[in-house]
């Protein structure tokens, strides 16, 4: 039993991981979403989740940032566990207004983008760093129109999202992720609800945000998109890992042959 | 039909039919002539004369009589009512409407014993009639003031019925409110449901407070459900104010129905000056709701639907354009 041990020198390294998932578990009823999932991410790190549909590609992004408490195992981002706190030997459940505060830290970028509709584009953008007290209006407004222009859509400040196109809403909602300034982002299929001439437009913001140096955790069907951004990837089936390593290793010299199955399919 | 077989080509052969004025302009330039209706028109003018006919009876029959119809419309006695609905109807809508939002987030809370609790109340009072509840209120009310006070009648008799009318007021808004709230639940409930999944994910996935979730990102987008529904609701909470007569509170109804008891000749004027007035009201709240739904529209549609003078005004335009046109020609 080294659990105490590991414990110790994980918190107290000086750069903990980007992201942490141990021996994570997640069942509906009798179905296994997640069997048993550890995945470390280094600060800075594009790590692209492949895998079929149904494998739990994205129950474990969810997991990660909490909308899905996982059954066994547990997530830390930045060395912070999420959603729950440790308690001698036993991992208690957080108060719904600290995950809240610990999801701020954390950004998603929903697969169907789900931005406010009634509200403009800017203030989609402003709305969840006034909203958390971390700026005030005008200086939240500032960094939208900032963030707006990051992604291409400066001039769209005023507009509401349903009068954009599918990948002009995207890029905004990857604006709101970022006006919270996480220090990791995640991206559930990002384009894969976009028209193809669409997709196109998304994937440059982001690799943009990949070459900055941001911590990039993006499950994904563009095989094309992951060979060029990841450092790494994880190809999941049945809620495990299968393998996983840099692009083109697991792209090209597939060792199991499911993934090989996966990626003869999609290719 | 019975024509002869070389009636085609000599039609073919004949200059071209009258209707067709411009045979110059080729097929893809003429415009397509609209499908002629004449049912339509028949329906119209059957329709047209029962209208004309109906307002006729209401103009010439002596029995609506229409000089006693102005002489009560605007009677201090009636005013007087129509200000009492309006205080019953507005307080009623608003801690209606309170009430209702409350239930609903009980109801969809994650506690069993609220939801429970939510569940009952609207149960009860979604199952007593409103009179039950209003003359239950009354005789309550009641025993409590004889209790608490124990005054005995006689000189304090006036001062006891000028509470007594505010008491009445207080009845009608409480009682009116109950019910209302029962019924506000359920619409807000359902605007609550209404709002996608994804909505609610965004919310917490950006670690919004819970609050601000409900009140900046839920709760406005639930309104554009909850605005048509809940106007209904005001119209019915309207016209169910003139319950409130029973519990010897004079508002429109009752102001029209004692004068009709001092006055029996003029019960059918006096009843007219309540539907009109009431409809006044009833008007009012739509062209409220018109307004209210436009604003919560935002986003939700492209291009919001036109005001009614912006359509007027397209209108008015149109026809400038058409008749410019036709001038021209």
């Amino acid at each position: 039993m080294s659990t105490a041990h590991t414990r110790g020198q994980t918190l107290e390294k000086p750069a903990p991981a980007a992201l942490e998932v141990h021996g994570v578990h997640k069942w509906y009823g009798a179905h296994r979403v997640l069997d048993g999932i550890d995945l470390t991410v280094r600060p800075g790190e594009v790590t692209v989740i492949l895998g079929p549909s149904g494998s739990g590609k994205s129950t474990l992004l969810r997991v990660i940032n909490h909308l899905e408490k996982p059954e066994i195992g547990h997530v830390s981002v930045g060395g912070e566990l999420i959603g729950v706190k440790r308690h001698g030997d036993r991992l208690k459940e957080l108060s719904e207004r600290t995950i809240l505060a610990q999801r701020s830290r954390i950004g998603f970028v929903f697969q169907s983008f789900n931005l406010f509709p009634h509200l403009t584009v800017l203030d989609n953008v402003a709305a969840a760093p006034v909203a958390t007290g971390r700026l005030t209006r005008a200086a939240a407004a500032e960094l939208a129109r900032e963030l707006l222009d990051r992604v291409g859509l400066g001039d769209k400040a005023g507009a509401y999202p349903r009068q954009l196109s599918g990948g002009q809403q995207q890029r905004v909602a990857i604006a709101r992720a970022l006006a919270l300034r996480p220090g990791i982002i995640l991206f559930d299929e990002p384009t894969s609800a976009l028209d193809p001439e669409l997709v196109g437009e998304v994937l440059a913001v982001i690799k943009d945000l990949a070459t900055s140096g941001t911590t990039l955790v993006i499950v994904t069907h563009e095989i094309g998109f992951a060979r060029e951004v990841a450092d790494r990837v994880v190809f999941i089936d049945g809620g495990r890992i299968v393998e996983e390593g840099p692009p083109g290793q697991v792209l090209d010299r597939p060792r199991h042959e499911r993934t090989r199955d996966f990626l003869a399919k999609v290719l | 039909m019975s024509e002869p077989p070389g009636a085609a080509v000599s039609l073919a052969e004949a200059p071209p039919p009258p209707t067709d004025r411009t045979p110059s302009k080729p097929l893809a330039a003429q415009r397509v002539q609209p499908l002629r209706r004449p049912g339509r028109w028949i329906v119209t003018a059957v329709v047209l004369v029962l209208v004309a006919q109906i307002l006729h009876g209401l103009v010439t029959n002596p029995f609506y009589q229409w000089d006693r119809f102005r002489y009560w419309f605007l009677r201090p006695a009636v005013l007087d009512g129509l200000l009492v609905t309006l205080e019953v109807a507005a307080l009623s809508a608003v801690l209606g409407l309170l009430g209702g939002i409350l239930l609903a987030v009980a109801r969809l809370s994650g506690s069993p014993v609220l939801r429970a609790v939510s569940w009952t109340y609207t149960w009860l009072f979604r199952s007593v009639p409103l009179i039950v509840v209003l003359i239950f209120l009354y005789n309550f009310s009641a025993l409590y003031k004889t209790l608490s006070l124990g005054v005995p009648f006689g000189p304090a008799f006036v001062t006891f019925d000028e509470s007594r009318l505010a008491t009445d007021m207080a009845i009608a808004v409480i009682g009116l409110s109950l019910n209302e709230a029962a019924y506000a639940a359920e619409v807000v409930r359902g605007g609550i449901l209404s709002v996608d999944q994804g909505q609610h994910e965004a919310a917490a996935a950006l670690g919004l407070p819970k609050g601000y979730q409900f009140r900046r990102i839920v709760f406005p987008q639930a309104l554009r459900s909850i605005t048509p529904n809940y106007v209904n609701q005001l119209i019915g909470l309207v016209k169910s104010t003139s319950l409130v007569f029973y519990v010897s509170l004079l508002d429109l109804f009752g102001a029209v129905q004692s004068m009709s008891s001092t006055y029996p000749g003029d019960v059918v004027p006096l009843l007219l000056v309540a539907t009109v007035w009431y409809l006044i009201l009833t008007s009012a709240v739509s062209v409220v709701q018109f307004y209210v739904e436009r604003y919560y529209a935002r986003g939700a549609t492209r291009t919001l639907p036109p005001t009614p003078v912006q359509r007027a005004r397209a209108g008015l335009a149109g026809l400038r354009d058409r008749l410019r046109r036709e001038a021209a020609v």
